[in-house]
């Protein structure tokens, strides 16, 4: 029972249409939690005794970091399952995960710089983890710079899967020796928020905005994995009823 | 029912015997052959085995003349600075890694051959380690010193960059298999191996510190070591995956 | 050796957009030899590739002896010799080097079959030269005489007779026929038809 699913799910046209129902599932969620998350962490919560009021800029670049992580892990897994089973679905997805991980990261680095800002009276710090987002941005942009590199469409979906699972084998030990790096020099960090405990007045927007990430990811690779069935499988006789239908 | 029309004085061709050994052990038998005609084929044509070294050269010459000729500036930055030469270096070695054998359809013939790719890509990495990563940490002691180096940290520098090489040189393997036959692949190559090569890097660079500074480089050094051996157990597998990839 | 078989089923195969193999289906037996023709761009090196194992086919799959390929691949390529457009020969070292290195890393190879087999092809007198200096037509000559000394039963040919004159091309006959005598089976990509009998030959063409 368990595999017609799975080989269901590998079809294109199953798909699509699938990727259009569920859509809104994950849209509408997504627009909720974010923008009471925002309401939340902008408005309701109170300034942090360190750092005032520049902390909320925590509320936008922990999620994006965090997402920007878990969007790799996504298309290295999609990336494996392609590259085993030899699924075009699985590439299809891995390839819709590589722009939007992407974006993620960026706005991490740049919310990120804009805390580090009012806090340091510098745009950028060497600190562990916006040195690993950078270096994970590096990593995206050679998984989109290869696959553009290729002509061959399969060659390019595989040679990049094999990178994506390259990489993720790589980015704990990239991590680790970034933050090996930095606490033999006990750089400073931005990241340093009211320890211990964070009161939950704090906690709770930001757990929202974690959430609603994760549903405007779901949501976002739904829409870009339809372009991408679209696009690749364009000479196939469905499409045409797909889009007209 | 004979359509031959040889001449008839030419004996019937011999038929080669099989292994007598087994396929066991012909792996290895098939990675030895091809080190050493790789080293064969590097020795001769000599010349081209020079420019990484050269590069090497040039790019911690650049330092002095950009930074500072204070030898005790340049002190503080010479392990950054061999490191990140060593890198690049190495990057640019890469591109004589597969260039020819995918040109000339050995790598066709090697994932026909019955032999396992992975042991015979492991043959060629080493062939190139020795070509280049390990002249490299070998004439890297002439760059330390004109950096200001003390002489009692010449030893660690050479053993770091051996070490650290040999990663160079598997992780650079995955890359420039994954960009065989792309045109003008320099750049994308330095996209995909720059990042995967940043701890080597880092440890590295560290255990030289520490060796100029006097103090004891173990540490760092363990490390690097440890990524040498996880990166000789699994790069070959993933650069023979890109080999596949590449072939189809 | 008479038993090999090779059987493709049902091959489909597709790059890019284009639907390069459509149903590909043929049965060999020891003694034949298939040549598979077919206008530039139909299909005729992609499909001696998926014969070879070098390429996945969408659909379908390729049998030796009753048995997928894919089940055991390095063993197939054990009894494969493949023979691309191009011969791996390194432009630095010598003919006799080239294939000492390449029989070298299948099986133990005798110095008294090398010659032979060079003196076969009529490679004797250039044997000992860099393949750098060699023309186009000597250097198929010393893939053959590589292909030869292999022994597998199983030849798979991209157009051989490519860059040799007449008496290279009746040499090409010459050795598949021997081949084919052994009970061995070849599979060959052409233009023009080989030399062999009339007997020996089945016919694939593929439309483009």
């Amino acid at each position: 029972m368990a595999w017609t699913w799975f080989h269901r799910l590998a079809s294109p046209p199953h798909v699509y249409a699938l990727a259009a129902r569920l859509t809104p599932w994950f849209a509408w969620p997504a627009a909720v939690c974010i923008v009471a998350g925002l309401y939340g962490g902008l408005v309701l919560a109170p300034p942090d005794y360190q750092q005032g009021d520049g902390f909320r800029i925590m509320y936008v670049h922990v999620p994006s970091a965090w997402m920007s992580l878990m969007v790799y892990t996504t298309m290295a897994v999609a990336a494996a399952i392609g590259l085993i089973w030899r699924m075009k679905v699985a590439h299809a997805v891995a390839a819709s995960c590589a722009p939007i991980g992407a974006s993620f990261t960026f706005v991490a680095l740049v919310t990120g710089s804009l805390w580090g800002e009012p806090m340091w009276g510098t745009y950028w710090e060497w600190d562990p983890r916006l040195t690993s987002e950078l270096i994970l941005l590096f990593l995206y942009l050679g998984y989109i710079g290869l696959r553009a590199g290729i002509e061959d469409p399969q060659r390019a979906d595989r040679a990049s899967a094999l990178l994506a699972v390259v990489g993720i084998v790589n980015v704990p030990i990239i991590h680790y020796s970034v933050v090996w790096r930095n606490s033999l020099h006990q750089a400073p960090s931005v990241m340093r928020l009211a320890k211990p405990a964070m009161p939950l007045s704090m906690l709770t927007p930001l757990l929202l905005m974690l959430l609603g990430f994760t549903l405007l990811f779901g949501a976002l690779l739904l829409v870009r994995l339809r372009g991408e069935v679209l696009a690749r499988e364009r000479t196939a006789s469905w499409i045409r009823e797909a889009v007209e239908g | 029912m004979n359509a031959s029309s040889a001449n008839p004085a030419v004996a019937r061709l011999p038929v080669a015997a099989p292994s007598e050994a087994g396929i066991a052990s012909a792996p290895l038998v098939a990675a030895r052959l091809t080190l050493l005609r790789d080293l064969q084929l590097a020795f001769r044509k000599p010349a081209q085995l020079l420019q990484p070294l050269a590069f090497f050269a040039l790019v911690t010459l650049l330092f002095p003349l950009a930074i500072s000729p204070e030898l005790a500036r340049l002190r503080e930055v010479a392990p950054g600075v061999l490191w990140a030469a060593a890198l690049l270096a190495s990057l640019l070695a890469l591109e004589f890694l597969f260039r020819d054998d995918a040109q000339d359809g050995t790598l066709e013939q090697y994932a026909l051959c019955g032999q396992s790719l992975t042991w015979l890509l492991m043959a060629k990495t080493a062939a190139h380690w020795l070509l280049t990563g390990l002249p490299l940490a070998l004439i890297a002691p002439l760059a330390a010193l004109s950096l200001g180096a003390p002489p009692a940290a010449l030893a660690a520098i050479v053993v770091t960059l051996a070490v650290g090489t040999v990663t160079l040189s598997l992780i650079g393997a995955i890359g420039a298999a994954l960009t065989l036959g792309i045109r003008r692949s320099g750049a994308l190559l330095s996209l995909l191996t720059l990042p995967l090569s940043l701890p080597v890097l880092i440890f590295g660079a560290h255990a030289t510190q520490l060796a100029i500074a006097g103090s004891s480089w173990f540490a760092p050094f363990q490390l690097l070591a440890a990524l040498a051996v996880l990166a000789v157990t699994l790069a070959p597998l993933a650069a023979a995956a890109a080999v596949r990839i590449s072939l189809e | 050796m008479a038993d090999e078989m090779l059987k493709a089923e049902a091959l489909q195969l597709w790059r890019g957009e284009r639907h390069v193999l459509r149903g590909v289906d043929f049965s060999l037996h020891g003694g034949r030899c298939l040549e598979v023709t077919g206008a530039n761009g139909a299909g005729k090196t992609s499909l001696l590739r998926v014969i070879c194992g070098l390429i996945y086919p969408e659909e379908g799959r390729v049998l030796w002896q009753g048995a997928d390929v894919r089940r055991d691949l390095r063993s197939f390529h054990a009894r494969v010799g493949y023979l691309g457009h191009e011969p791996p020969l390194k432009s630095d070292l010598t003919a006799r080097e080239n294939l000492k290195y390449w029989i070298g890393l299948r099986c133990r190879l005798a110095r008294a079959d090398l010659d032979a087999a060079l003196e076969r092809v009529g490679a004797s007198g250039w044997c000992d030269r860099l393949v750098r200096t060699l023309s186009a037509g000597q250097r198929r000559r010393v893939a053959l005489a590589g292909l030869a000394l292999l022994s597998v039963p199983l030849w798979v040919l991209d157009e051989p007779t490519t860059h040799l004159d007449t008496e290279g091309q009746a040499l090409v006959g010459t050795m598949i026929a021997e081949q084919l005598q052994r009970g061995g089976l070849v599979l060959a990509a052409v233009h023009h038809e080989l030399p062999l009998a009339q007997q020996y030959r089945a016919r694939l063409e593929l439309p483009s």
